[in-house]
C-alpha cells in the first residue's frame, strides 16, 4: 500500500466521518424545528420511547409531538432522501450519463397518475399510496416492455420507452385534472403533485422502510460491480460480468424505491440529481464510497429541505417546489465552475 | 495460452460478415489483423471474446472450447483492450485497473489490499505508477490506453484482444502503446490487435491476417505477406513496401501511392 493509497483512504474517512456528523447533527435538530416549539431537553426526555421496553403511553405534549408527528416526518424525509439520491446514482451509471434522475424510466410520472387517479376516485390516503405504487411500477415494466421488444439497441430503446411511457401518464394526469372536481379534486391532485410529507404519519413507515429497504441493500452490496456498468456494456463484458442481470438488479432495487417514495411523498425532483454529483465531488468515482455518501447526504439534504418547508411560511410549502429553487441554482453553480470534473 | 478459430461464420440478416474463418495463435505471438473499415475485424473479436454468438464454427483457448465456459472463466481466457475514448466518469487509474479483478471476486466482494498491490506493480511495470490516483480523464490518451492495458493484465488472461490500440493517438503515444504491446508477446501473452497502419504490423507483430469481404486474403509472416500487392488489393490504392535503415537496423514499411505520383516522388527522396 503507497503513502498515497493511505493519504486518499484518510481523507475519504475523515469525509465520511464529517457527513456521518453531519447526518446525526440534522437528524436530531430536526425535532427541535416546527410551529411547536421543543425543548432539547424535551426531545432528551422523549427519546427513551424509541426504545422497545421503555412504557408505551407517551406522557406529556412535547413527547407526543415528537414520537408520533416529527420522528415519523423526519425518518420518512430521511429515507426518501437517500432513496431518492441512491436510484438517480445507479442509473446514473446504468445509463453512463450524469444528468439522468430517478424518474428517466418513469416512476414518478406512474405514480403521479396513481395519484391523480385515486383521488379522482375518492380513495383514502392508503389507496392513494397503493395505487401510486403500483402505477409507478407499471410504468416502468411498460418501459422495459417496450425496449424488449424494440429493434433499436437495449439502453437506448429503455430510455427512449422510458419517455414515451412518461409522456403517456403524464397525458393521462393531465387529463384527469381536466376532468377532476375543481372545488376539491384538483386543488387536491395539484397539491400531491408538488410533494409534501405533511400527511406521514407513524403506520406509514412501514410503507416506506421496507420497499426502500429492500431496494437499497442489493445496491449497497453490489457497489462495486455498479462501477463496471459505467464502462460499457462490451468492457463489462470482457471483465466477466453479467451486464444484463445486473442492469436488471439495478432497475428493480431503483424502481422499487423510487415508486416507493413517489407514492407517500408525491413527486419531489432533483434529489436524484444533485445529491449523486454532490458525493461525486467529495468521495470520487467508486460506487463502493458513492453510495453510502449518497445515502447519508440524501438523508441530510431532505430532512434539512423539509424543515424549511415546515418552518418558512405560515403554511408549509410542497418540497417539489423547495428542492427545485435548491436545486436549479445548484445544478448552474456546477454546469458554471465544471462541478465534479476536478481531481479528488 | 493459444489460441484457435474453427470456420467461424457470421451474418447479420442476409449479409455475410465472416465466412469461414479460421488462424490459430501460439503463446507469444503478436498477430495484427488488418482490414478496411467494416470487413469484419471487430465482429471478429467480438467472437473471441464471447460477446456475439457466430452461427458456426468454434473459439478454443488451448483445448477448451469457449462455448463451455462462463462469462467469468472466459474473462480468465481472454482479456479486452478498447479502442481508446473518452471515459463518462473520472475514475482513477487505480480504480480502473482494480475493476480487472472482479471475475475473481464473489459477488457481494469488491477489491482488497492485495489487489491493490498488484495492480500497483503492474502500473510499475508499464511506468505509469505516478498516475494511480489521477483520474482517467485527466491523463493522455496514451497513458489511458496503457491504464486499460494494466486493467487487462491484471485480469490475469492470457490471451489479449485490442480493439485499434492506438486508434486517435498521437504519434508518440501510439508508439508507447505499441511498444508495451509488443513487450507483452515477448513475455508469453498471446496478442491479437486490430490494425490501419501496415507499419505496425511490420515493427510489432510476428503474424497477420488480412480481412477481405469477411474472408481471410492471406495470412502468415508479415515480411513475407505483406506485399506490396497484397496491400494495394486489401485497400484498393498503390502501396509501396519497401526498406529503410535507421542506424543499424533496416525497418520495412509501407507507404500510399496517390494517384499524382506525389508519394512515389517522397519514396525517391528517402
Amino acid at each position: 500500500m503507497t503513502t498515497e493509497d493511505n493519504r486518499a483512504r484518510d481523507k475519504y474517512k475523515k469525509r465520511f466521518a464529517f457527513i456521518g456528523f453531519a447526518f446525526l447533527l440534522v437528524f436530531f435538530s430536526a425535532f427541535l424545528v416546527g410551529r411547536y416549539s421543543v425543548s432539547l431537553e424535551g426531545l432528551f426526555k422523549s427519546l427513551p420511547y424509541l426504545l422497545p421496553f421503555y412504557g408505551r403511553e407517551i406522557a406529556g405534549t412535547e413527547s407526543t409531538v415528537v414520537i408520533l408527528i416529527r420522528l415519523p416526518r423526519i425518518l420518512a424525509a430521511g429515507l426518501i432522501g437517500a432513496a431518492l439520491s441512491t436510484a438517480g446514482l445507479s442509473y446514473q451509471g446504468m445509463f453512463r450519463n450524469p444528468m439522468v434522475s430517478p424518474d428517466i424510466l418513469g416512476a414518478s410520472t406512474g405514480a403521479g397518475f396513481g395519484a391523480a387517479l385515486s383521488i379522482l376516485l375518492g380513495f383514502g390516503y392508503f389507496g392513494i399510496t397503493l395505487t401510486a405504487f403500483a402505477f409507478g411500477l407499471s410504468a416502468v415494466l411498460l418501459a422495459c416492455l417496450v425496449s424488449r421488444f424494440s429493434r433499436l439497441n437495449g439502453t437506448l430503446a429503455l430510455i427512449l420507452g422510458g419517455i414515451m411511457i412518461s409522456s403517456l401518464f403524464s397525458a393521462g394526469t393531465s387529463f384527469i385534472k381536466l376532468i377532476a372536481d375543481t372545488q376539491d379534486q384538483l386543488p387536491a391532485i395539484t397539491y400531491w403533485l408538488m410533494g409534501s410529507l405533511t400527511s406521514i404519519r407513524q403506520t406509514d413507515l412501514p410503507f416506506i422502510a421496507i420497499p426502500i429497504g429492500i431496494g437499497l441493500l442489493p445496491l449497497f452490496f453490489l457497489r462495486w460491480r455498479i462501477n463496471l456498468l459505467t464502462v460499457g456494456e462490451d468492457e463489462a463484458k470482457s471483465m466477466g460480468i453479467h451486464t444484463g442481470r445486473l442492469r436488471l438488479v439495478v432497475i428493480i432495487c431503483a424502481t422499487l424505491v423510487t415508486a416507493a417514495s413517489v407514492a407517500v411523498s408525491g413527486m419531489i425532483g432533483w434529489v436524484g440529481l444533485v445529491i449523486p454529483h454532490f458525493s461525486r465531488m467529495i468521495f470520487g468515482y467508486d460506487y463502493r464510497r458513492l453510495i453510502p455518501a449518497s445515502i447519508l447526504m440524501g438523508a441530510i439534504f431532505l430532512i434539512v429541505v423539509d424543515n424549511i418547508a415546515r418552518t418558512v411560511l405560515t403554511s408549509e410549502i410542497p418540497l417539489g417546489i423547495l428542492t427545485s429553487f435548491v436545486g436549479a441554482p445548484v445544478f448552474i453553480y456546477l454546469i458554471l465552475t465544471g462541478g465534479e470534473d476536478r481531481e479528488h | 495460452m493459444s489460441i484457435k478459430i474453427e470456420n467461424l461464420s457470421v451474418s447479420y440478416g442476409n449479409h455475410d460478415v465472416l465466412k469461414d474463418v479460421s488462424f490459430s495463435a501460439l503463446e507469444g505471438d503478436c498477430v495484427a489483423v488488418l482490414g478496411p473499415n467494416g470487413v469484419g475485424k471487430s465482429t471478429l473479436f467480438r467472437c473471441i471474446l464471447g460477446f456475439l454468438k457466430a452461427q458456426s464454427g468454434e473459439v478454443f483457448f488451448g483445448d477448451k472450447k469457449m462455448e463451455c465456459l462462463s462469462r467469468a472463466e472466459t474473462a480468465r481466457h481472454v482479456a479486452y483492450i478498447p479502442q481508446f475514448a473518452e471515459p463518462v466518469f473520472n475514475y482513477t487509474v487505480l480504480d480502473t485497473v482494480l475493476m480487472g479483478v472482479t471475475n475473481r471476486l464473489p459477488m457481494l466482494q469488491g477489491p482488497g489490499p492485495e489487489h491493490t498491490k498488484k495492480a500497483m506493480e503492474i502500473l510499475e511495470q508499464l511506468g505509469i505508477a505516478h498516475l494511480s490516483h489521477r483520474g482517467t480523464g485527466k491523463i493522455s490518451g496514451g497513458e489511458r490506453q496503457l491504464a486499460l492495458l494494466a486493467r487487462a493484465l491484471i485480469q490475469d488472461a492470457r490471451v489479449l484482444v485490442m480493439d485499434e490500440p492506438t486508434a486517435n493517438l498521437d504519434y508518440g503515444n501510439r508508439s508507447r502503446v505499441m511498444e508495451r504491446i509488443g513487450e507483452l508477446g515477448k513475455q508469453g501473452y498471446t496478442v491479437i490487435f486490430s490494425t490501419h497502419e501496415p507499419n505496425q504490423a511490420f515493427h510489432y507483430a510476428n503474424k497477420v491476417i488480412a480481412l477481405k469481404n469477411g474472408e481471410i486474403l492471406t495470412g502468415g509472416k508479415p515480411k513475407e505477406v505483406l506485399t506490396g500487392k497484397v496491400l494495394s488489393e486489401l485497400y484498393g490504392i498503390g502501396v509501396h513496401v519497401g526498406t529503410v535503415s535507421a542506424g543499424e537496423n533496416e525497418y520495412l514499411v509501407s507507404l500510399p501511392f496517390e494517384e499524382t505520383g506525389k508519394t512515389k516522388e517522397r519514396i525517391g527522396q528517402l
